[in-house]
Parts: structure tokens; sequence; C-alpha cells
């Protein structure tokens, strides 16, 4: 798996909001999308799920223009999971419906099949004991993992997750930091929009810092965070060092 | 509460009680001291009349109970049809969109008792073979066609409500259009109109009356017809008293589910 975005150009009316945009990401690798708040970084992750549709370039996934007339975004998305920043758990389903209404309706799966595989996975992140309640019973942590949980059913070859803490409570960010970092070691792709800093240095292969509608400067943490070249990086890194955010 | 509220309250029942013994007093009393009196009396309140008459008025408003049934069932079915293919996006489905936009503007902007006259004297007219001449058919499917377009835009409006995050997080598990409208979006977005559809449905119950312009021997129409036979509308009292007799418990149930369904989600609200 190979995930490449081209010279991607994506304006909403008449605010140019990806203006070049270029991004790879090689299986295995954890890519987190830094930047301040309406540099791109949600409409990044949009536009490969295709719930946005961008107006110029090529989206790469392995060979494939998934972007390009023709394409069965369907099948694209069945490929890709992500995990919003408000959960977007659907309310009137407990956990269980939750997390299995994608493999049973997008992909056939039985619905044993589905709920064994459910529970397992429920298992891993905390939920065990979760799956029968709705979601309007669970803290916010719980609900983001939950969601986790249910982009993780269909087994995505890459996971976009969008700013996934920043609705949470502080004291329940750790929770849902501590299922991705485990998903990062078991060799998941991520990219991830993310303000959490200190955590894009852990655990990202490739920090990406996005200013202008593009990817400005981009490397390993220790590179970006520890001796950034561009004059825009430094601007930002000090305010979230001032702000006691790294 | 403190005794003074409760004070308050006895007194707040005393002035509540007196007022409507004044106001409705008023009222009976007016009428009763009119100079026409015994003569309405008679024509509209006559109890021998209403024993003769109440026989076929019951008949005719089975009739009713059996019409609102059947247009009872079907509404929703068709309003759901009509209101998922307007909420289909895409070109592809552009003609989709136009026609329920052009089904819902032309019956909703046509008198209810237009469409079954037309349709209740002009299809049997047309006599094309395969097609029934049964006024009642036609009257029940003109009120279908015209109560579906209401219905549709009530489940249209429960689907923009909501949250377009829905839509996308349905779409992003891989689902179709179809899928995401039919496991997530639905049930929310009906769930949503619920209330609203019900007043339609008291509405509904009322209308079926309308199709007694075709002919069709409902309650309303008995009452007419044995005014026709006797010169007293007494007949008239009967098919009121019936229809009250169900709108009012339904209408109390349709305020009790609401406020119910309110309280259930102010607790609930995430």
């Amino acid at each position: 798996m190979k995930l490449v975005l081209d010279d991607v150009y994506k304006a909403f009316g008449s605010l140019q909001v990806l203006a070049g945009f270029d991004l790879t990401v090689a299986e295995h690798e954890v890519v987190c999308l830094i930047g301040p708040s309406g540099c791109g970084k949600s409409t990044v992750l949009r536009c490969i799920d295709l719930l946005d549709e961008i107006d110029s370039g090529r989206i790469l996934l392995d060979d494939l223009d998934i972007a390009a007339r023709g394409v069965n975004a369907n099948d694209v998305r069945r490929r890709i999971g992500i995990v919003f920043q408000s959960f977007n758990l659907f309310p009137h389903l407990d956990v269980l419906d939750n997390v299995t209404l994608g493999p049973r309706r997008a992909h056939g799966v039985p619905r044993r099949e589905a709920e064994d595989r459910a529970r397992a996975l429920l298992d891993r992140f905390g939920l065990a004991d979760k799956a029968d309640d709705y979601p309007n019973k669970l803290s916010g942590g719980q609900n983001q993992r939950a969601a986790i949980v249910r982009a993780l059913m269909v087994e995505p070859e890459v996971l976009l997750l969008d700013e996934i803490t920043s609705a949470l409570d502080p004291e329940l960010v750790g929770e849902v930091l501590a299922a991705i970092r485990d998903l990062a070691e078991r060799g998941l792709t991520m990219v991830l929009a993310t303000h959490e800093m200190g955590f894009a240095r852990d655990v990202a292969n490739q920090v990406c810092f996005l200013d202008g509608g593009r990817v400005l400067e981009a490397g390993p943490p220790e590179a970006v965070f520890g001796d950034p070249t561009e004059d825009r990086t430094k601007q930002f890194l000090t305010r979230v060092r001032t702000a006691g955010r790294l | 509460m403190s005794s003074k509220y409760r004070e308050e309250g006895a007194r707040g029942a005393l002035i509540a009680a007196v007022s409507t013994v004044v106001v409705f007093g008023a009222f009976i009393v007016l009428v009763l001291v009119s100079p026409n009196w015994p003569r309405v009396r008679d024509q509209f309140f006559n109890p021998e009349d209403f024993r003769a008459a109440a026989p076929a008025v019951l008949r005719g408003f089975w009739l009713n109970l059996r019409m609102f049934g059947w247009a009872v069932v079907a509404i929703p079915l068709v309003a759901l049809v009509v209101a998922v293919m307007r909420s289909l996006r895409g070109p592809a489905f552009l003609p989709v969109r136009l026609l329920a936009i052009a089904y819902t503007d032309i019956f909703r902007g046509i008198p209810v008792i237009l469409t079954i006259l037309v349709l209740g004297f002009g299809v049997p007219a047309l006599d094309l073979p395969g097609l029934t001449n049964s006024a009642l058919f036609w009257g029940v499917t003109a009120l279908t066609l015209s109560y579906s377009a209401y219905t549709a835009e009530i489940y249209r409006s429960g689907i923009d409500a909501v949250p377009e995050s829905q839509r996308a997080s349905a779409r992003a598990l891989g689902l179709t259009q179809l899928q995401a409208l039919r496991y997530a979006i639905l049930p929310q977005a009906i769930r949503n109109v619920i209330p609203a559809l019900m007043n339609l449905v008291v509405a509904l119950l009322k209308d079926v009356a309308l199709v007694s312009v075709l002919g069709v021997r409902e309650a309303v129409r008995e009452a007419d017809i044995y005014k026709a036979r006797t010169f007293n509308y007494t007949g008239f009292l009967v098919a009121t008293a019936l229809f009250l007799a169900v709108s009012i418990p339904l209408t109390r149930f349709v305020d009790w589910y609401a406020a119910r369904d309110r309280a259930i989600r102010s607790q609930t609200s995430v």
C-alpha cells in the first residue's frame, strides 16, 4: 500500500484550501499533519476519503487514481478508514450495531462473523462491556474509541484520523492516544491531523507542517520539531511551545 | 411548595372555574334566548332524528375509518419513496429529483377536494381497460397522493435536520447513498418528525369525509341523505359526534406523545 497526493488543489468557494498539495505515505508509516487551524489538515483527509471532491491533481492509492472520474467511491472508501473529531457514531444504534454496520452492509460480512470480530476489537480497546450501550451513555473517550473500532472493523489499508482528541476533555485524551499508539506499533498505516504535538513527536515517522495550502516542511519528527528550517514552522512551533503544548 | 403558592394555586383554580362557567354560561344563554332556537333545536338537535339517523351514519363512519386505514398505510410509504428520491445527490439522479419536486409541487398546490374530483370523476370517464371505476378507490388514491406530498416534505425536513457529519460517516464506511439513508439517516430523520406526522394523521381522519363529493356513502354523505329525506339536520350532529369521538382521543394522544418525546430528548441530548 502506498498513498500519494500529487499537486492537489481544492477550494471552497473563494477560499483556496489546498494549493499544490503533495504528500507521500508509505506502508506502515504514521504521518502527522500539523499546522494552525484552517490550514487544510482536515480537508486533506476528507479529500483522501472522497468525502470532498478535489478540483485538480491526483490521489493515488497504490497505482489507482482514486480522484479520477469513473472510480467507484464506495469501493475506495471500503479500503480506507476515517475517524472524525466529533466521533459521529450513529445515535440510534448501540455500539455493536455501530461498528458492525459497515462490514455487514458495505462488505457483506455475515452478522455472526461481524459481531465476533467486533467483540474482539471492542475488548482490545477496553469497550467489551459497552457493546450494548448507546453512544449517549458513553464518555467522549469511549465514544472516540468506539469510532476507532468502527473504522478498523473493515481492516482498512490506511486509517485517517481527523483531530480525534480535540473534542475530548483533557483527562480523556490519554486513553484515545494510547489506542492510536497501539495501532502504530502494530504497523497500521495512518495519517493524522493533530494538535497533539507531543504525541506527534512520539509516534510519527513523518511530520508535515502545512501552510498556504501545501506541505511547507516535512521530515522525521526530530528534524521538524528540533531543527525546523522554515520561518513559518518556527513561528508556529514557538506559539505551540508558549501555549505549553509541546 | 410553600403555603403561599398553594393558596394562590387554589385561588387560580377558583378564578378559572368561575370564568369558565360565566363565559360558557353566557354563550349557552345567548343561544337559548335567540328567537329561532326552538326551530334550530328541532332541526339540528332532535333526539328522535338522532336515533333514526344513527344507524346509517354509523355505517357510513365505519367506511370513513376503513378509507382512513388504507390511506394511513399507503401515505407513509409513497411519501418515503418521494422523500428518498428527492434526497439523492449527484448529477445522475437529477431526473429523479426533478420528478419528486414536480410531484410535491403539483399535489401540494391543488386543493385536496379538487384532486378527489379530478381522479374520482376523471379516471372512470377515461374508461381505460383494467382500471377500476370505484369512486371509493379513486377517492382514497387522491387522498393518498395529496397527503403523500405533504408527508414527503415533512420527511425531507427530518432528513435535512440530521447533521451532515452523519451522512459523511455513513458514506465513509463504504455504504452507498441508499444504504446510508436507510441505515443511518432515515431512522434518525423519521424519529425527528413523528410528532409532525401524527398531526397530519388527525387532519387526514377528517379529510376522508371529502370523498363524499364522489357520492361515496360515508358518514357525512349518509347524514346528507337523511337530511334530503327528512329535512332534518340532526344526522350531521351524529357525524360530528362520531368524528369527535375518534379525533379528540387521537389529538390527546399526539400531544402526549410529542410531550413525552421532547422530555426524552432533553434528557438524552449529547
